[in-house]
């Protein structure tokens, strides 16, 4: 199963397996990482669940889809490798993807 | 002894209460007590992925089951509340256990309504509200088979696009002239009746069903003085707050649990209520029932915070969401009838706006793939801001700069 690590805002690193097929959303609410709110549960509709990409990761992201790439517009604090987890669909290439959480989600 | 919260009710507000209570320093003890055999789930992927089967069931839980040992709330699903005695601060449940309280929580949600159309009882009539629900669907969910839905609204609409998709043939029912008329505007349901007819579906408007006909299963719709074949119903016409508990028990009931709009308290400072039960006063200072995940979880937050002695106003824009096709419908705001409305964007490029507007500001937004004009929307909404309905129309001013 691939392997995620999540790296909350104060630093705190969380490292857990999330079963491909899976958005990386997901992964972090179900093992109850902090930091990702994901209010609609996944559909893209609030933009509640920003994180960043590190590299060599970011590369081999799937690309945007218009909606996440508009919804990020309007997140805090959006840089280059903003992504919204809930559009990310873990792969077995993704296996050891390194996230790091923004300050708020709000 | 230790504070005691009881959560009558195991779905989204519930969840989000105990989350809240807990991140809130609440150091009692919780009990939260569902009627359904489930972990607290999310309800809006029930009409759209699970139904496809592109969902597994594990992924509609809200939280693990570790989240609620972590939490320490003692967790009491697949039994029913019979009783809340407010006078002796107990909840008794169906299978005779009692559990005393110094605050309780009604997060009891609401459950489909009824046809009352002869023959509505016949098997292969369905309705869709839970898990069980669309685990009994999925199995006529077949190819070639004729669907008959009754009701243009959010459910039957996500259905039919998901049943189009299966390559089902799918007749809809719709007493309304135009489809969703509860909840858009008409430029919205104009739109979403030429998506789905080119979709192939049928949609029989200004129609209402008058009976199911079938020997031992349904077989046809009978509709406007004809009759429809049909392999299977299912019949999305609203829902109904479960409030009869708080009745029972005395409190105020209007169709929903009257919830002051600030605390989301009873008439009991001891009862809360929270989610689609509830009746409250809008921020536009009109009563009003809330049927939407926005609502379950900011009136959960709000009443966790005053249950701890954290007072907040709740004033939250509502906020909806469709996903019908490719098309996500957003909406924000309460529109009115009477409000102007403003089209920003071209409906035949299936990406625009329709901003309803109050004494000048901003009520209402319904984004159709568009979402920087309900992220912005929103805002404006809340901060109550005035726009010129020219600019809003205009679409080579972004939204960003729009204010």
């Amino acid at each position: 199963m691939p392997k995620i690590k999540y790296i909350e805002h104060n630093g705190k690193e969380h490292e857990v397996e999330v079963p491909a097929g899976w958005s990386v959303m997901e992964g972090a609410v179900k093992n109850l990482i902090p930091g990702i709110d994901a209010d609609c549960g996944g559909a893209c509709a609030c933009a509640t669940c920003h994180v960043f990409v590190e590299q060599p990761w970011l590369d081999k992201m799937p690309p945007k889809e218009d909606m996440e790439v508009t919804m990020l517009d309007f997140a805090p604090e959006v840089e280059a490798n903003s992504r919204l987890s809930c559009q990310i669909k873990v792969t077995p290439e993704l296996d050891g993807l390194v996230v790091r959480m923004p300050k708020s989600q709000h | 002894m230790s504070e005691r919260i009881v959560i009558i009710g195991a779905g989204q507000s519930g969840a989000q209460a105990v989350a809240t209570l807990r991140a809130e320093g609440f150091s009692g003890s919780i009990t939260m007590i569902g009627d359904e055999p489930f972990l607290p789930y999310q309800r809006p992927p029930l009409s759209k992925a699970y139904l496809m089967g592109t969902l597994e069931r594990e992924r509609l839980f809200l939280k693990p089951e570790a989240f609620y040992r972590d939490a320490h709330c003692e967790l009491i699903l697949g039994v029913g509340v019979s009783r809340l005695d407010r006078a002796a601060k107990t909840v008794h449940l169906a299978d005779g256990r009692t559990f005393g309280y110094d605050k309780v929580l009604l997060a009891t949600g609401s459950r489909v309504r009824k046809i009352r159309s002869p023959g509505a009882d016949l098997p292969g009539v369905h309705y869709l509200r839970g898990i069980a629900d669309v685990d009994a669907l999925r199995e006529v969910f077949l190819p070639e088979k004729k669907l008959a839905i009754v009701g243009g609204g959010y459910i039957g609409l996500e259905v039919a696009a998901v049943a189009a998709k299966r390559g089902m043939d799918v007749t809809v029912f719709e007493t309304m002239n135009r489809l969703m008329a509860r909840a858009v505007s008409v430029p919205v349901s104009d739109f979403y009746e030429k998506v789905h007819r080119d979709a192939g579906v049928k949609l029989l408007l200004n129609t209402g069903v008058e009976a199911f006909e079938g020997n031992g299963k349904v077989e046809a719709i009978r509709a406007g003085g004809k009759s429809y074949a049909a392999d299977v119903a299912l019949v999305g016409i609203g829902i109904v707050p479960n409030d009869e508990i708080a009745k029972e028990a005395g409190l105020a009931c209007e169709d929903g649990i009257v919830v002051d709009e600030s605390s989301n308290a009873t008439g009991d400072p001891a009862v809360f209520a929270a989610g689609d039960c509830t009746r409250h006063i809008g921020r536009e200072g009109t009563a009003l029932r809330l049927e939407c995940v926005q609502n379950a979880i900011d009136q959960a937050k709000h009443a966790a915070m005053w249950m701890v002695g954290k007072p907040n106003t709740y004033r939250e824009v509502p906020w909806f969401w469709s996903d019908q096709y490719d098309l996500k419908l957003q909406i924000a705001g309460l529109a009115r009838p009477s409000d102007r409305i403003v089209l920003r964007g071209d409906p035949a490029a299936r990406k625009f706006a329709v901003f309803h507007l109050r004494e000048g500001a901003v009520a209402a937004v319904e984004a159709v793939n568009a979402a920087p004009e309900y992220l912005v929307g929103r805002k404006l909404i809340a901060d109550g801001a005035s726009i010129a309905p020219e600019r809003l129309a205009d679409t080579s001013i972004p939204m960003k700069s729009i204010a």
